[in-house]
């Protein structure tokens, strides 16, 4: 972390081979929706610097709560109550403030309220399945939902997802718009998902399990979980860079 | 033993599945549950500018529309300023229209693949060294299958002068990639109307961007 902060610079480059790669044969699906053409590598400009912001006029307050945001007045989802919170920061460590963090997930069956599941798991009548926060000053934030239940899918015949809540970030520039999907410590599914397991450098998974957290928890109320969500970081411009002008 | 540097990695990406609209769209997904989803509109109705329709398909390696699809797009308003405090220029020199947020967020039909935004035609962008951008708006798409999310950059034809000089378009070695990225100004009931289909792999595939 260089001290020189006075100007931002283009974003870190991307380590493609820290993230999965496009084609990986195990996970079928990517077979035909993955390039075969290198992408073309650019220097930032002002399109991928820049990115949308948003208020909290854009979102309810309580639409960080899966608990209460679907069900019926007085009822409550099935499954095991849990907290998710963590920090977004920057690969400098530094947090991201007011950013837009939503998540999505199946409910405590393994079912997503989708029409176009067809899964056994029966539907819960009080989970939706999706909620959104922004984070504070300090890159925090918090949900509250069911742990969510592994599920069946057409990959190879006997393929199971591991528990997952899917989680989608911003950031401040475009350049760092991450979708992903955290897992939970201990989950024997992981190590055997072909989803997962295309990342290729097994510390990099370990940076998705979200870790039991017994501090966060309440106690006789709701277990806690932590996952932290890094975002690319930018240079400081210790000396011109001319990203705009002469 | 030399010292550390103490930067951390970047979370890494996972495909965003079948299920993205919940999320994302959940009133695609068959359920209302927010005051207001996001992303539904572009330019707002005050915005300056020509007002235009982009629409399109994600089409496979096998030629087949890919129906479950998120694409955003991010673009700056008529006169080439985005929606973000570090574009505003010195005192904030630069404002954008009231209402333009300038980021938009649509979802593939689930039977036929299309996807359609409306919004106004952005203006060119200074770019790195002083090389003015020809218009276009950046596009990023998730789905099923797509472990990385994909950048590419929508270009219009009918800026042929802009785009033969934009310094994007000319990093590509390729020049018969280049037409990839440019979409094709059409006429719909007197509506301007932008064709741009993205091609994921093969024939004619789509340039996509690490950006």
């Amino acid at each position: 972390m260089s001290k020189p902060t006075k100007s931002q610079g283009d974003f870190y480059q991307r380590d493609r081979r820290w993230h999965p790669p496009a084609l990986d044969r195990n996970y079928k699906t990517s077979v035909a929706r993955s390039p075969q053409f290198p992408l073309i590598s650019l220097e930032n400009t002002p399109s991928e610097i820049t990115g949308p912001t948003f208020g909290h006029n854009d979102i309810a307050a309580t639409d960080n709560d899966l608990l209460n945001n679907f069900a019926s007045p007085g009822e409550s989802p099935i499954g095991e109550r849990i907290i998710v919170h963590g920090r977004v920061l920057d690969e400098n460590a530094r947090p991201v403030p007011n950013t837009l963090v939503e998540i999505w997930q199946a409910n405590a069956s393994g079912r997503y309220r989708h029409k176009k599941d067809k899964y056994l798991g029966a539907i819960d009548p009080n989970f939706g399945g999706c909620g959104r926060t922004m984070t504070d000053e300090d890159g925090y934030y918090y949900f509250r939902t069911v742990k969510p239940g592994a599920y069946p899918w057409r990959n190879w015949v006997n393929d199971w997802r591991p528990a997952h809540i899917h989680v989608s970030v911003f950031g401040t520039g475009f350049a760092q718009r991450l979708i992903t999907q955290l897992y939970f410590e201990g989950d024997p599914l992981i190590a055997r998902c072909p989803i997962v397991q295309s990342i290729p450098d097994p510390e990099a998974v370990e940076q998705l399990v979200a870790r039991l957290d017994l501090n966060a928890t309440i106690p006789l109320d709701t277990i806690a979980y932590k996952f932290d969500i890094v975002l690319r970081g930018r240079r400081s411009t210790l000396f011109e860079n001319r990203l705009e002008g002469n | 033993m030399v010292q550390k540097l103490n930067f951390l990695k970047e979370t890494p990406s996972q495909t965003a599945g079948p299920y993205v609209h919940i999320g994302l769209a959940p009133g695609a997904a068959g359920f209302e549950i927010y005051d207001q989803e996001l992303g539904h509109d572009i330019a707002g109705p005050n915005a300056a500018g020509e007002r235009i329709r982009v629409e399109g398909l994600v089409i496979d390696g096998i030629g087949s529309p890919v129906k479950d699809v998120l694409l955003e797009a991010w673009q700056a308003n008529a006169n080439g300023v985005y929606a973000h405090p570090e574009h505003a220029g010195p005192d904030h020199t630069h404002t954008v229209d009231e209402g333009f947020r300038g980021w938009g967020r649509v979802i593939t039909d689930f039977d036929s693949g299309e996807w359609a935004f409306d919004t106004v035609k952005p203006g060119p962008v200074m770019g790195r060294n002083g090389q003015m951008m020809a218009p276009h708006i950046n596009l990023w798409i998730v789905a099923r299958g797509i472990n990385v999310g994909l950048n590419t950059r929508i270009y219009f034809e009918d800026e042929a002068e802009a785009n033969t000089a934009d310094p994007i378009i000319n990093l590509i070695e390729w020049e018969k990639r280049r037409a990839t990225l440019i979409a094709k100004r059409d006429m719909r009931d007197g509506k301007v109307v932008y064709r741009f289909d993205i091609r994921l792999q093969g024939e004619d595939e789509t340039v996509f961007f690490d950006i």
